[in-house]
């Protein structure tokens, strides 16, 4: 299980309801289920996960967050979230306002680019960072917008929504990301959770 | 043939007013069973059959002497597990196994129905369908399943009848026939009904059959049923029992005598003018103008979980026509899982051994079934 499902869980209300997209294996669904009671629903675009999902019991449904959002109607689910696959799409801006509009609130966690092994790597070894959490060439990788915690920060000034909750997560510690601390946050996170929701 | 002996029959007391404007009255309900209710009676799976099936859904049916429709799916420690619930399946009305249709005697005129039979639909079937529960005395079923034309009565069970399933699996169905599917049964019936033997459908009377027009519609949905892939795989331009082509009309090419084939089979099982009144029910299927053209509307407040699935290769109820029932279920919050296989075998895949829809499908039940004693 991922370091950061525990934080996400800490954010998210018991007994609310909840859609999980990009849902993968139905881990973070199963865990949600079982400590917060959550009534969960999943979407996942592959078809292998789909299916581990269906066996483990989860309502899940194939699709893609671009695509079939659209068919849910306005704050169908208290909240609505999004792990680590906003680099990864067409259009982060659509994305972002879908999930606010399908959820009264969103969780959307960003893998940071900002990171200083990311940085170091495109520093010294002048070639796309490839890291743990970014294991993919540049010419093969999903994640075709990748961004900083600090990027996020500004996207939310841009495109006008408002930032409830902000966390960095640094060696399996979670700690506020604040105006004070951004830069130190946006070079030593590994992650960035955010609660976020339309203004 | 006495096909009578072999098969289980109640006859429902309860008049039926049927979409058409008739009433029916004290007819046949064909129907088989498989597995054990349990005592609490919360383990019964009703599964409704398409087109061409029968209430024989899995052993060797009586009649044929073949393996049941959905023997891959329904069994011991299958999809369907029959160690685990309780199967329950119908004959359609205006089918030919049994169940009130065509071939039935009319009281009045002491000859068969033929056309004279009233036109079904979907409506229907669920309506004489709905009456087995009373007889078994279930209140609530686990579960109805059903693909193609049983999937559709799933979704027409579900609409009527919101608090009678549990779960509810439609699948490679549609919740509207669409052009191209009233196109092709009106193929089939057009073949049927242009064979001289049809004889405006009293062809029993004179003691005739057409089964030269029932083969030809059988051929052509056959085509249907299956994927260019798959065809072209399973017999590209491989030809029959000969080194070369013949010059002639004769079955030069394999395809040409699978086909030949699955329609003189089809005959001996099927009855001409059940295979026009299904077709006419299947067409007339329209749920989305049903409820003024929201969908949604069909499953107001339905607490049934839903489990749906299509198949990549489906041209017949494609994907997307699957996925328009999932978006108007996710509409109103409906509890409702998706999920597209991949398969080359077209839309008979749910009826064949593809390996990631039975376990889909065995999944989706089994979890559900537990779940549901855990909160009991």
């Amino acid at each position: 299980m991922k370091t950061e499902y525990n934080f996400i869980a800490n954010i998210i209300e018991k007994n609310s309801t909840v859609l999980d997209v990009g849902c993968d294996d139905g881990t973070l669904m199963e865990f949600l289920r079982k400590n917060k009671n959550v009534n969960i629903r999943g979407i996942e675009i592959s078809k292998e996960k789909v299916q581990i999902c269906i066996a483990k019991g989860l309502t899940v449904i194939e699709g893609n967050a671009e695509l079939d959002l659209k068919q849910f109607p306005k704050n169908s689910f208290d909240y609505v979230v999004l792990g680590q696959t906003l680099q990864a799409f067409i259009n982060p801006e659509i994305v972002i306002k879908e999930l606010l509009r399908v959820g009264k609130k969103a969780v959307v966690t960003i893998p940071n680019f900002g990171n200083w092994k990311v940085r170091l790597d495109l520093l010294f070894k002048g070639t796309m960072p490839i890291t743990s959490s970014l294991p993919h060439e540049w010419y093969n990788t999903p994640n075709i917008h990748m961004c900083t915690i600090k990027d996020f920060v500004r996207f939310s000034e841009t495109i006008n929504f408002k930032i409830i909750k902000s966390l960095a997560l640094i060696n399996k510690n979670i700690s506020n990301i604040s105006k004070s601390n951004i830069f130190l946050k946006n070079l030593f996170g590994e992650l960035g959770i955010f609660l976020i929701e339309n203004k | 043939m006495n096909i009578r002996e072999n098969i289980k029959t109640l006859i429902i007391e309860k008049p039926l007013k049927l979409d058409c404007g008739q009433t029916i009255r004290k007819f046949p309900l064909a129907y088989e069973t498989y597995g054990k209710l349990n005592e609490n009676k919360d383990n019964a799976i009703l599964v409704f059959h398409a087109l061409t099936g029968d209430q024989f859904v899995t052993g060797i049916n009586p009649i044929t002497k073949k393996d049941g429709w959905w023997s891959y799916a329904v069994g011991p420690n299958k999809s369907i597990d029959t160690d685990k619930y309780f199967v329950i399946c119908a004959n359609v009305i205006g089918g030919c196994m049994g169940s009130f249709g065509p071939s039935h005697e009319n009281p009045e005129t002491k000859k068969k129905y033929g056309t004279d039979f009233p036109v079904i639909t979907i409506n229907d079937m669920v309506n004489a369908h709905v009456n087995l529960l009373d007889f078994f005395n279930i209140k609530k079923l686990f579960s109805v399943v059903g693909g193609s034309m049983g999937g559709m009565q799933v979704l027409q069970f579900v609409s009527n009848f919101p608090d009678k399933a549990k779960t509810a699996v439609p699948i490679a169905c549609t919740s509207s026939h669409s052009a191209q599917n009233i196109a092709f049964n009106e193929l089939g019936r057009q073949a049927i009904t242009a064979d001289h033997n049809w004889m405006d459908g009293k062809y029993n009377s004179k003691n005739t059959l057409p089964d030269k027009g029932l083969a030809v519609a059988r051929m052509a949905a056959h085509i249907t049923y299956l994927s260019k892939k798959g065809l072209q795989e399973k017999f590209g331009r491989k030809l029959q029992e000969r080194d070369d082509l013949k010059f002639g009309f004769d079955a030069d090419f394999q395809i040409e005598s699978y086909l030949r084939y699955q329609g003189s089979v089809f005959v001996d099982r099927f009855d001409a003018n059940s295979y026009l009144y299904i077709t006419r029910a299947m067409d007339y299927f329209d749920l989305v103008k049903q409820f003024d053209g929201n969908l949604s509307n069909a499953f107001k407040e339905t607490k049934t979980k839903f489990f749906i699935m299509s198949f990549t290769s489906d041209w017949l109820y494609p994907t997307q026509e699957n996925k328009d029932i999932v978006i108007a279920l996710n509409a109103i919050g409906a509890n409702v899982g998706f999920v597209e296989i991949e398969s080359d075998k077209g839309h008979d895949s749910f009826l064949l051994e593809v390996p990631d829809f039975l376990n889909a499908l065995k999944n989706f039940l089994d979890k559900s079934y537990t779940e549901n004693n855990n909160e009991n």
